[in-house]
């Protein structure tokens, strides 16, 4: 950690590097997160449909509940849970087979501070990034709840339009946000870590990829419950 | 005394006049209560082709690890021309790293870079030089190991020769006072593993580098071997030169050294 921070050798080669890494984190990370935004916010439409059942109960009710859960939980920490298995692993096994097969003693026969040089760019370029990533799967699940309402016929676009502007708290979008940046420094920290202090061979890259994984996903459930305490109640 | 003048100015203004060494002394080191060097003391001198021999197991590569710093030792010291490399810090040690080139066992290039962004690497991240002066010094380096127009290649597309002599190429692409080969003919069939020995010992004496080499290719220890460094169980055993290997009266060393039918011919 303390690696982390030291001065780095070239300033400009770190920046070449965050800007390579907010490539590879967040567009290579676009694809998926859209795909299941669009599924979850669909799926949460109907499963709101069929469980809310009171005449008492408007059918906007339906998009309020979807906004909320989508903007407080699915996107920020569901996606986030995805991520750390894609982006996690993907880390914790490059940094893993670049300690095997001798790349980061390499690095650091040469001078460079290995650790500020493979994991800062990453862990910054995760906490830029992935805010924006998690915004745009916000508007996408909320989007697909729309088009599942709308095309199953369970709730027309303009009461669904009315249900997103009633009683809308523009926090819930800062608290997801604020969740997204320390997930986003857990996904890449502990990857790295795991990654970055691999002994061994293929086999101990792929127990280091596993590692980060589950160890990512429970601090995001872990951190996830911290936050919402401390935030939201 | 104008010779004496000369040679005095000479050291003022080369100072690669002055004869380098590394001084090993004393260094242990354990890994998890197993001794893996045990107590060596070694100096190794300019101009000589230093080789560090010995079986799988006897800490070889340790070694290595432990004289370039990549790991601490437990006791002892490893000196390079009177700086304490031991005691340093990691900022104090960079300015002796940047002296260093290394070749690893499989070559350790870096996957993400072509061979240019891999030989250029330190160059960019340590000098000043422009892109042209740094693709000069690149296309220079990769003509001295005979690998022209490789540049826009992937380390994926090489074969283990062609990895082997980027390596070499981007060891000396900082111009280093010392130079580490850590097996570097492993892996090669045996006529590259010639043109890879001829390599490092052409590139030492023509830039004047300290070259220390860890092997257990006979061929390299009866070819190359100005110094050699027998090691065996983390100790010291037999230090001498290639003329001296027929003559030593030592049951391990003969043992590992003239192992194999062709060395036994040999010695007769």
């Amino acid at each position: 950690m303390k690696g982390l921070f030291l001065k780095p050798e070239k300033i400009s080669v770190y920046f070449r590097q965050i800007k390579i890494e907010m490539v590879d984190i967040g567009y290579g990370s676009l694809g998926i997160s859209v795909l299941i935004s669009v599924f979850m916010g669909a799926v949460l439409t109907i499963q709101s449909v069929h469980n809310i059942v009171s005449p008492l109960v408007p059918i906007y009710a339906i998009a309020i509940v979807t906004r909320d859960a989508v903007i407080l939980e699915f996107s920020p920490t569901v996606v986030c849970l995805v991520l750390a298995g894609k982006v996690g692993s993907s880390i914790a096994s490059q940094l893993g087979t670049m300690r095997v097969t001798e790349q980061i003693d390499a690095l650091e026969i040469m001078g460079i501070n290995s650790s500020g040089y493979l994991v800062l760019p990453k862990i910054i370029a995760a906490i830029l990034i992935l805010p924006f990533l998690i915004l745009i799967t916000m508007f996408v699940g909320i989007g697909g709840g729309w088009l599942a309402g709308a095309v199953t016929g369970l709730i027309n676009s303009h009461e669904f339009k009315r249900g997103l502007l009633t009683d809308f708290d523009t926090f819930n979008v800062q608290f997801a946000l604020i969740k997204v940046v320390v997930f986003a420094f857990v996904i890449t920290s502990v990857s790295s870590y795991h990654g970055f202090y691999t002994e061994g061979g293929a086999l101990e890259v792929g127990q280091s990829s596993t590692k980060a994984v589950v160890w990512s996903s429970v601090l995001i459930l872990f951190l996830d419950y911290v936050l919402t305490q401390l935030l939201l109640i | 005394m104008v010779q004496c003048v000369d040679f005095i100015l000479g050291l003022c203004i080369n100072p690669a006049i002055i004869d380098m060494k590394i001084e090993v002394k004393n260094i242990s080191k354990s890994f998890a209560h197993k001794k893996v060097l045990d107590d060596v003391s070694v100096t190794f001198e300019k101009g000589k082709i230093n080789l560090v021999i010995g079986g799988s197991g006897s800490g070889k590569t340790v070694f290595i690890k432990c004289m370039v710093g990549l790991y601490e030792v437990d006791e002892g010291q490893v000196v390079y021309d009177d700086r304490n490399f031991s005691d340093m810090n990691f900022k104090e040690r960079k300015h002796i790293r940047q002296e260093i080139g290394m070749v690893f066992q499989g070559g350790a290039l870096f996957d993400s870079l072509n061979v240019q962004q891999n030989i250029m690497f330190s160059l960019t991240m340590f000098s000043n030089m422009t892109k042209e002066e740094k693709l000069d010094r690149v296309n220079f380096c990769l003509k001295r190991v005979n690998l022209p127009n490789v540049n826009k290649l992937f380390p994926s597309e090489l074969s283990g020769g062609m990895k082997k002599r980027v390596a070499i190429a981007r060891a000396i692409a900082m111009n280093p006072k010392y130079l580490f080969c850590d097996e570097p003919n492993s892996g090669l069939d045996p006529k590259t593993s010639i043109v890879i020995d001829n390599l490092i010992d052409e590139i030492t004496k023509e830039f004047d580098i300290l070259t220390i080499i860890n092997t257990h290719d006979m061929n390299t220890v009866v070819e190359m071997g100005e110094n050699i460094v027998y090691l065996h169980q983390g100790k010291v055993w037999w230090e001498g030169s290639n003329h001296d290997i027929y003559d030593v009266d030592n049951k391990e060393f003969n043992d590992f050294i003239f192992a194999s039918r062709i060395m036994k011919k040999l010695k007769k």
